[in-house]
């Protein structure tokens, strides 16, 4: 009981930051599914999303700020596929690779530029900020509800997917991208309603992590997006199940690890397991066979 | 052709960036005459962006307003005016020496700098090699003195800090057993821990000491592992970024326990995130802003004043007129940088560094002497204050020197 007591902090810290990759991760994995692309400017979405919720809620109450937020970063994950990816579409993958990282690094420097540089301090939402106390562990009120948010969401997704005549083009698309073309399927609103719910999902996981973690700088989506990343890579990439195990898993063990004292490799530890998975299956969990290169 | 084409209009593309960005280069310093034989130029190199751009700032700030203060200065006979080059090294100890060797290129006499010691280490050599002297401002790290004859510095070190943190944790707090936290690879907090770590066993106490690594946001862990060890204190001398997730997660946890820091964390940064929980914060600093002598509450005015009327400054100081230790210290650092330079009766980098040993001036933090091994400055006591979380603002608790 005492072990438990001591040791139930850390687990549910780790539910609850897994569930927070878990959303950012299906933005990877989704956009990968489509394109093969792996959108290296997913992370700093997710940055930009918190630093509108700082700057929306500063202007307005909170219940038209979550929604203005929700919209603002949907349509910049619009934009950004339109105006960065699109014209590339049919240019050699390594230099849509390469956009990717230049919005990426366009986006970090344009919140330099616009907080200054400095740690901007996340508004506080009501309810999910409060503190509740479970066993011996006090605890906010987000870590319990991001798991049980997150795993409503990729339900509502797959369903969204195996339901829907959109989700069944983005099944074809992923598939095949020319032939689904041949037969009619209109790809450019497919990879834009991709997009589209990638970037809600990140907008929705950012509100999550930055009410846990409230400091926003410019990079405060690089760390959470390398490590969703390495969550996506570790279930499958392509696969949207894969990549919310994957999530939970790293989530778990990267603060079992710190539990254990071993502060320091936390995240080596992170990126050790990926090479491993890697090695042992290079597909990932729940990775398709036929892979392309990228 | 057509490649020709591209190649052209890549390279006017970079051209006209290059154009760009030279233009906003002389926009950064404070050209405050046209005249080029009577200025001395003083160079600032502090962060203004990264982990410690906040505290950066602040410290900058008291530069600017000693600026304003005393803007020219005479040096045999002659009135220079002195213009202040304001570079931004980012926190980053890569980026550190670039901004430095701009500092070298626009021909400063004297450096003042930086706000974190890990910055002010990677850019000694560039000053070194040069011959431009530099006071260390806030960089409490023996390490950016040692060794060298160039670099100076007007505050308390670590090993002096990191024994007043111990020993105030024993003696108010009668703690047993301490959990102290570093940043991984991060000079000013690693080197801290390890003396508040020392000092600490030496009093017979117990620390449990962890690091995280550079991204980390998730400070849960940490507490609950302090938290499961039974400790008394909580030490973490971290970047103010840090520091402002660090309690905020522990108003969320529930700590009940002190958490104590070092120089960093007196910053109105800290005050923000603290105010309205049930955090204890206590700080060592170099100045406390309800200090009552005639030198301290004329400096809080004037500041205060100044801060108010530049609307631009406000915003750097965070927003309030709050008087941080940093500014009080960047303050006393200019009017040292001009009493060198009178002492040394030329602007020439080198008689500045060979007048600096000798010099002495009287501060708003005390007074400053340089000992003859390092050119580090002779203190012996430290302000401790607490965070009220009520009002928002620093309360005096102590003056604390070793035992």
């Amino acid at each position: 009981m005492n072990f438990m007591q001591a040791n139930l902090p850390y687990l549910l810290a780790g539910i609850s930051v897994g569930g927070q990759y878990a959303l950012i991760a299906i933005g990877y994995t989704m956009v990968y599914g489509i394109l093969r692309l792996i959108n290296f400017a997913h992370g700093d979405v997710f940055m930009i999303a918190g630093l509108i919720m700082i700057y929306a809620a500063a202007a307005m109450p909170l219940y038209l700020a979550i929604p203005l937020v929700l919209i603002a970063t949907v349509v910049i994950g619009f934009l950004i596929e339109r105006v960065a990816y699109k014209p590339l579409r049919s240019a050699p993958r390594m230099s849509i690779m390469i956009s990717a990282i230049g919005v990426s690094y366009l986006l970090q420097n344009l919140a330099l530029y616009v907080t200054g540089g400095l740690s901007r301090m996340y508004p506080t939402i009501p309810f999910i900020s409060d503190s509740v106390t479970i066993g011996s562990a006090t605890t906010k009120m987000v870590t319990l509800i991001t798991p049980v948010l997150t795993l409503i969401l990729v339900v509502v997704l797959v369903l969204f997917i195996h339901k829907t005549k959109i989700g069944m083009a983005m099944r074809a698309v992923s598939k095949d991208f020319e032939t689904s073309q041949l037969m009619g399927i209109k790809i450019n609103s497919v990879i834009s309603a991709t997009f589209i719910i990638g970037s809600f999902l990140a907008a929705v996981g950012s509100m999550l992590y930055f009410t846990n973690y409230a400091g926003v700088t410019p990079t405060a989506g690089a760390m959470p997006g390398l490590k969703a990343f390495v969550a996506a890579v570790f279930g499958g990439i392509g696969s949207i199940p894969g990549a919310v195990i994957g999530a939970f898993i790293i989530g778990i063990c990267e603060n079992i690890i710190k539990g254990m004292g071993w502060t320091t490799f936390s995240d080596a530890f992170t990126f050790a397991l990926l090479i491993v998975i890697l090695i042992a299956k290079p597909t990932g969990l729940f990775g398709e066979k036929a892979t392309d290169k990228v | 052709m057509k490649k020709l084409l591209a190649v052209l209009l890549a390279s006017l593309l970079v051209l006209a960036l290059g154009a760009c960005s030279s233009g906003s280069d002389t926009a950064s310093t404070d050209a405050t005459s046209s005249s080029s034989d009577n200025v001395i130029r003083i160079g600032v190199y502090e962060p203004a962006s990264g982990d410690n751009g906040a505290g950066g700032k602040q410290e900058t700030l008291g530069i600017q307003y000693a600026n304003s203060v005393a803007p020219t200065v005479e040096v045999g006979g002659t009135t220079y005016d002195v213009e202040l080059v304001i570079v931004d090294n980012e926190s980053s100890n890569d980026k550190g020496p670039t901004a430095a060797a701009s500092l070298v290129s626009s021909g400063v006499s004297i450096a003042l700098g930086s706000y974190g010691s890990g910055v002010s280490i990677a850019a000694s050599d560039v000053f070194g090699n040069a011959g431009i002297p530099v006071i260390g401002v806030t960089c409490t790290n023996p390490q950016v003195t040692e060794g060298n004859s160039h670099y100076f510095r007007i505050c308390f070190l670590d090993p002096f800090q990191g024994t007043v943190l111990a020993n105030f944790a024993a003696e108010n707090f009668q703690a047993k057993t301490a959990y102290s936290l570093a940043k991984l690879g991060d000079d000013y907090s690693v080197g801290l821990c390890n003396y508040f770590n020392q000092a600490f066993e030496a009093l017979g106490g117990t620390v449990i000491y962890e690091t995280f690594p550079e991204g980390n946001s998730d400070f849960t862990s940490y507490l609950t592992t302090a938290a499961n060890s039974g400790a008394d204190v909580f030490f973490a001398p971290v970047s103010t970024e840090a520091a402002a997730l660090i309690i905020n997660q522990a108003a969320g946890q529930g700590w009940s326990k002190p958490i104590l820091a070092g120089d960093t964390w007196d910053s109105n940064v800290i005050t923000s995130a603290a105010t309205g929980t049930d955090v204890q914060i206590y700080v060592t600093t170099f100045f406390h802003e309800g200090d009552t002598s005639e030198k301290g509450t004329a400096f809080v005015t004037g500041f205060k004043e100044w801060l108010n009327a530049n609307p631009n400054m406000l915003t750097n100081n965070g927003g309030n007129d709050m008087v941080s230790a940093v500014s009080a210290m960047g303050y006393d650092a200019y009017f040292t940088a001009l009493e060198a330079i009178k002492n040394a009766g030329s602007p020439e980098p080198a008689a500045v560094m060979e007048a600096l040993w000798d010099t002495t001036y009287d501060g708003v933090c005390g007074n400053i002497v340089f000992d003859d091994v390092n050119g580090d400055a002779v203190r012996d006591v430290a302000f401790v204050k607490q965070v009220n979380t009520e009002s928002g603002n620093w309360d005096f608790i102590a003056i604390q020197g070793i035992s």
